[in-house]
């Protein structure tokens, strides 16, 4: 069943927020579709980079809800082909940091194994935690 | 030619066979590399948003000790700091950049300083070593070379963090080439595959170990499918992604057959023929025993 | 008296801010002997035909006209004086309302204190005005079109029908240019070759056509109605004779040649030998012999061709041969090239063998119901929209607005020919803009082609299978599409044509920001260039379709015909001249002059050629001992004016001399005062032909008598007519801030800025800058002024 959208302020406050934090002009975004196809944790995301940029142009908050942004890992793999030279990733970003800014952790260092704990490399354990972590 | 030299957190711990043959490799080759006095964590990640700018401090107080080093004559007049690992090198460059674009943000972060006894002035240039090999030429490697890689199929796999974005990558970022004009510099064969560039999995190893494995596994079978003995890296997380993971990778995928992954600066070392205890072959996950006896 | 002062009040939008009759007593006390009037509008007939009486009654010799913006009226008063039985030239405008009244409206004191140094400046200018004489030059009916495309065969082919005598410069051996390529065309699908071949032939025979193919433009220059072109013929090794052709075509030559090498016509599709003949619609149908191949020219091992022609029409000798021509009007036609894909790497341009261009596709689908085509196509097919258009990453935004519609054209003729081919079209946008287009567009989705709304990300090749895998999202459905295609088809974008860029340099022609040539005005001057004289044809202006090509290139010649049929055309006077009494034949002006107008005559003096000469003032700079001059902006007319400008500067007063090139920057000025945009009252602002004129000689006269800064204001390169000028300009900057440098003199207060036409509150601003900055530092001192001016003018 289709969803009813209704377009509000809110929604367009929503989008000023995200694009003053990420620094991208997201109404420039032409939904080709390049980022999507590109990016290799597709499989693993259940919204499309190019929905996020969609779903914030139009001041879909619920977007927050989605993995894609946890997943997003900053590859910059649509950095370098967004046709608009979009950076999707930096909307990925800002869209963590509304969530971790309301002192969520999305990362628990106690499901961490001694085992893993000794062979992780340091820059694992810091990259998680700095990304997951407010 | 002395370059100071950055290190970060992993190359003394899990990636100590990255650091190590590297200074040896690029000893011989002229280069010496000194260690920054008092270097701290870059931070691992670069962070991507606007109103961050703190999170640019531990960076940049490394350009700091550059600047210092110049001024007690340690290095000549040189502003380049080179890297190793390519997540410092990318967040080392990236805080940079932005500072050299940004003087009101340089400007904050200089006040924020003010304990330092030096400014930071944005002339520091955050280098890899590849580059800085390629540009003392290939001939000069070649004349290094001891004993050639033959017949040794290498697959050079970039990742992300010495390509994207294109403003701090060291290559073409959809077209690199510098790996394999390394591998062939040192007598080995390349392959031309199309997962060269494409993300491990990156810290997902540490929460959601399954991207890594699905992704990992993409990687190698790819570089299999092009003929390749092994794969090559400058990246200590993609290493531990693409060789200790294979481990992970194996228990889900019992047909899955294993490939040695090894760092740039292992494979110059086994070509220059280093000592052997410098090469660091057994903190490899997957034993590289091709690489013992060509 | 002499000289007669004219005060507009312009309706109370002049008089109600500067107050005039204190100008009137101003000017009355500095000149005494002197008339003035004031008038309600100046512009009127009645304002017009005071001018007029006053002349033939009080004998007037120079007029002052104190008003809006000589932009606005300057022709209306020149032609007063005309009239009158004066020269045109010896008027002055003082632009009151402009530049004054309306920017300083709130300050209307102020205001009248800059009116005074204003008139001063006019005053003392149209003192020193002369009578200058347009020159009536008498056209011809000579054009000369670069390119052999459809868009040069359809101006040359007009012209010629008009009855002008064209000739017709294409580099490549035969005529047609990328059409000559084409299979069918959208959207009606008739045979590209049929349609253009006659044109090609009508282009041949026609006696008012001279063509030369395989040619180039060596050298071009002039401007205004008369160029002179160095054309040259490149050799293609076979004789040449006037009447008949000996060349049999019995092709035993080609027969033996060992030599082959992809054929551009068959886009690489099919081969060539190193002797041959373009394509069967070639024009002319002739052969030549590629140079760069044979192995006559590699290495002298082979000769068979030549041995085997019965006829011995093969000349290795052959040299290529120069013709001189000199033409009233150009028309440039040099076309498109298509994307190079092989940028594009995520594609496999160039890598992956199934990937092909359009116009390889072009030739692929004109062959494939051949028995045995060169090139199948297998089963499913991709189409990827916008390949090098609409991509910031290569630097290419534009949308070049015919690949969608190929695209839709290759997709439909394969469809016809091989129905079982599984047809995808991946667009972000589909355009099908022209008539028919849309109606051309719902056919082929009829006949079952699949278009999906989607950018393909990159394709990777199956090593085995050799197929392409595509993966891209299908935006519509979200879902992502990873498939493999028998072969992908690239929408090559168009830029301007390589070959274009020698054309470009020589007759400094500028660019839009996409790249191609740039027309006068979008709108009205659609065809123009910013040089009188050459004209714009086809896709070198901008993509196109054929249709839209050809009602370009009709319009080009439709220009050139109304340009022509004036039959003699006058020149600005406003050109450089040399005091011939002055210059001692040191030879430092001849190359600086871009349009080579500069010689030297039988006296061993410099002359100027008056034909080519565009008056920008460039190489005044050049000449050490200023014999070199400039009409209307005469050296002495330029110190005079700076000078009476800043004689009634007081005590603490701050003065900006604004020197501003007449097209760009003093409009803007001009436009500043139309919306009453306020700036510092401390600004003077002059009209000069462009920032080059300002010699370093002038700038530091201007500080030495009391000028606090110097800005000189000119359009950017691009868009400016003299695209060398700001180079001159930038370099006698230097030259003054060194100077000013040694004497302690901050070198800020000489500024060089470049303005786009709408950039009204850059320039404020900067103005106002200027003065704030004047405000921080301590004025120049007395003496540091002297020692500027002796350095200008001696003791
Ligand atoms: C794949 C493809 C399919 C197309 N299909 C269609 C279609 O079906 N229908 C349609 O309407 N349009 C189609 N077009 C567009 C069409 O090709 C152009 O509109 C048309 O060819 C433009 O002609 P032109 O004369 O402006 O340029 P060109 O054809 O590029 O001609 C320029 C000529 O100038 C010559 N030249 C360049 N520089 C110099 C120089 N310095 N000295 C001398 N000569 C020089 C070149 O050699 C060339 O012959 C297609 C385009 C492409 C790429
Ligand atoms: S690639 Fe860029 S323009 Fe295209 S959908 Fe993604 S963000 Fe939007
Ligand atoms: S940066 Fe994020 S969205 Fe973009 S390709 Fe990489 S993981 Fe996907
Ligand atoms: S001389 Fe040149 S063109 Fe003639 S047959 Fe030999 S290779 Fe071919
Ligand atoms: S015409 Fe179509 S394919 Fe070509 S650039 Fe424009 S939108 Fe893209």
């Amino acid at each position: 069943m289709a969803k009813l959208i209704k377009l509000d302020d809110k929604g367009v406050e929503f989008l000023d927020k995200i694009m003053e934090l990420s620094g991208e002009t997201i109404t420039l975004c032409d939904q080709c579709g390049t980022c999507s196809g590109g990016c290799p944790f597709i499989a693993e995301m259940d919204v499309n980079p190019s929905q996020i940029m969609r779903q914030v142009m139009i001041g879909q908050k619920n977007i927050m809800e989605s993995k894609t942004m946890w997943i997003c890992a900053s590859c910059f793999t649509c950095t370098v082909r967004c046709p608009r030279e979009l950076d999707v990733s930096k909307v990925a970003e800002a869209l963590r940091q509304v969530k971790l800014r309301e002192a969520i952790d999305f990362i628990d260092i106690e499901k961490i194994s001694e085992e893993e704990a000794r062979i992780l490399p340091s820059i694992a354990i810091v990259g998680a935690f700095r990304k997951f972590t407010g | 030619m002395k370059l100071p030299y950055f290190p970060g957190c992993t190359l003394k711990t899990t990636a100590t066979n990255l650091e190590i043959p590297a200074l040896e490799v690029a000893k011989r080759l002229g280069i010496e590399m000194i260690e920054l006095d008092r270097w701290n964590c870059c931070g691992v990640v670069s962070y991507l948003v606007s109103d961050d700018l703190m999170k640019h401090l531990a960076p940049v107080r490394n350009f700091l000790r550059v600047q210092e080093m110049n001024a007690k004559g340690i290095v000549e007049n040189e502003n380049r700091l080179v890297t190793l690992c390519s997540m410092c090198y990318n967040t080392l460059s990236l805080s940079n950049k932005r500072m050299q674009k940004n003087p009101d943000d340089l400007q904050k972060i200089n006040d924020f300083m003010h304990r330092e006894e030096t400014k930071y002035d944005g002339s520091v240039e955050v280098v890899h070593l590849l580059p800085i090999i390629r540009e003392l030429g290939w001939e000069a490697v070649r004349k290094q070379v001891k004993k050639p890689l033959k017949n040794i199929k290498v697959a050079s796999y970039y990742g992300c963090m010495l390509l994207r974005p294109k403003d701090v990558g060291i290559d073409d970022a959809e077209d690199p080439k510098i790996l394999e004009e390394l591998v062939s510099a040192l007598g080995g064969e390349t392959i031309d595959w199309d997962s060269g560039s494409r993300c491990c999995g990156s810290y997902h190893t540490v929460n959601n170990k399954d991207i890594v494995v699905n992704l990992s596994k993409g990687i190698i079978d790819d570089a299999r499918k092009n003929g390749a003995d092994v794969i090559i890296t400058s990246c200590p997380l993609c290493a531990f992604n693409l060789d200790s993971r294979q481990k992970d990778i194996m228990e889900k995928y019992p047909e899955f057959e294993s490939m040695p992954v090894v760092f740039f600066s292992q494979l110059m070392g086994a070509a220059f023929d280093i000592e052997k205890e410098k090469l660091g072959w057994e903190a490899n996950y997957i034993s590289p025993e091709i690489l013992f006896n060509y | 008296m002499k000289t007669g002062v004219y005060l507009c009040q312009c309706g109370g939008n002049i008089s109600n801010t500067i107050d005039l009759p204190k100008i009137a007593k101003h000017v009355k006390e500095k000149k005494g002997d002197i008339l003035i009037q004031e008038n309600s509008h100046m512009c009127s007939g009645a304002g017009q035909k005071l001018i007029i009486d006053d002349i033939k009654n009080h004998g007037l010799e120079k007029v002052v006209v104190a008003a809006c913006s000589p932009h606005f009226h300057e022709k209306t008063f020149r032609a007063a004086l005309q009239k009158a039985g004066l020269n045109p030239y010896v008027l002055e405008i003082s632009n009151f309302r402009e530049h004054c009244s309306w920017a300083h409206k709130n300050e209307p004191e102020i205001a009248t204190e800059k009116a005074k140094d204003i008139i001063d400046a006019s005053i003392a200018k149209v003192e020193l005005d002369f009578p200058l004489e347009e020159k009536k030059m008498q056209m011809g009916d000579e054009v000369l079109v670069i390119g052999g495309g459809i868009a040069g065969i359809q101006t040359s082919l007009d012209l010629a029908d008009a009855g002008k005598k064209v000739t017709l410069v294409e580099k490549q051996p035969t005529l047609g240019g990328k059409m000559a390529i084409l299979t069918k065309t959208f959207p009606t699908e008739d045979c590209a070759a049929c349609i253009i071949s006659p044109k090609m032939a009508a282009v041949q025979d026609h006696p008012n056509i001279t063509l030369y193919t395989n040619s180039e433009i060596e050298s071009i220059a002039g401007h205004r109605l008369h160029f002179e072109a160095k054309i040259k013929k490149n050799p293609r090794f076979i004789l040449d004779t006037i009447d008949m052709d000996q060349c049999l075509i019995c092709t035993k030559c080609v027969q033996e040649c060992p030599i082959e090498q992809p054929n551009y016509w068959e886009q690489g599709i099919m081969n060539r030998k190193a002797i041959y003949i373009p394509a069967p619609h070639a024009i002319p149908y002739k052969y030549l012999i590629d140079k760069e191949n044979c192995l006559h020219f590699k290495d002298g091992s082979c000769s068979i061709c030549a041995d085997v022609c019965p006829q011995k029409v093969i000349d290795f000798e052959q040299k290529a041969e120069f013709i001189d021509v000199a033409v009233d009007n150009v028309v440039v036609a040099t076309g498109y090239d298509i994307y190079d894909a092989t940028e594009k790497t995520v594609f496999g341009y160039g890598k992956y063998k199934n990937v092909v261009s359009a116009l390889e596709m072009e030739r692929i689908v004109d062959h494939i119901s051949e028995k045995e085509p060169p090139r199948e196509v297998g089963k499913r097919v991709a189409f990827v929209q916008c390949v090098g258009s609409r991509d910031k990453q290569i630097g290419r935004e534009y949308c070049s607005r015919v690949c969608c519609m190929f695209s839709v054209k290759l997709a439909s003729l394969l469809k016809q020919a091989k129905p079982e081919t599984d047809i995808y079209i991946f667009y972000t946008d589909l355009r099908a803009f022209g008539k028919g287009y849309e109606e051309y567009y719902k056919r082929s989705q009829e006949m079952g082609i699949k278009f999906v709304r989607g950018k393909p990300s990159h394709f990777t090749e199956d090593p085995d299978t050799k197929q392409v895998i595509v993966t891209v999202e299908d935006t519509l459905s979200r879902d992502i599409i990873q498939s493999e295609f028998d072969l992908v088809v690239l929408a090559n974008g168009m830029g301007l044509s390589a070959a274009s860029e020698p054309i470009a340099d020589q007759l400094k022609l500028a660019k839009s920001d996409d790249g191609f040539f740039k027309e006068a005005h979008p709108k009205y001057r659609p065809v123009d260039t910013l040089v009188e004289g050459i004209f714009l044809a086809g896709t070198a202006q901008g993509p196109k379709d054929i249709p839209d090509t050809v009602t370009q290139a009709s319009a080009a010649a439709g220009r050139v015909l109304a340009t022509l049929a004036q039959k003699e055309f006058s020149l600005d006077p406003v050109l450089a001249f040399v005091h011939q009494d002055i210059c001692d034949g040191c030879k430092q002006c001849l190359n600086e002059c871009p349009k080579k107008a500069i010689s030297i005559n039988a006296d061993g003096k410099a002359e100027i050629n008056e034909a080519l000469c565009l008056g920008c003032g460039s190489c005044l700079a050049s000449c050490p001992i200023e014999a070199i001059d400039l009409n209307y902006f005469t050296n002495d007319q330029m110190y005079a004016q700076i000078e009476a400008s800043l004689s009634n500067k007081k005590e603490g007063e701050k003065r900006i001399l604004i020197f501003a090139d007449e097209n760009t920057v003093y409009r803007l000025a001009d436009a500043c005062g139309v919306r009453k945009m306020k700036y510092s009252t401390d600004s003077r602002i002059f009209r000069i032909p462009s920032g080059s004129r300002m010699t370093s000689n002038l700038i530091k006269f201007a500080l030495s008598k009391g000028a606090d800064a110097v800005m000189i204001g000119d359009s950017p390169e691009k868009s400016s007519r003299f695209a060398w000028a700001n180079n001159v300009t930038k370099e006698n900057i230097k030259q003054v801030q060194s100077a000013l440098n040694d004497l302690q003199i901050e070198p800020e207060r000489l500024i060089f800025k470049e303005y786009s036409a709408g950039e009204l509150a850059r320039f404020t601003n900067d103005v106002d800058a200027i003065a704030e900055f004047l405000g921080t530092i301590a004025p120049i001192p007395n003496e540091t002024r002297d020692k500027l001016f002796t350095a200008v003018r001696g003791e």
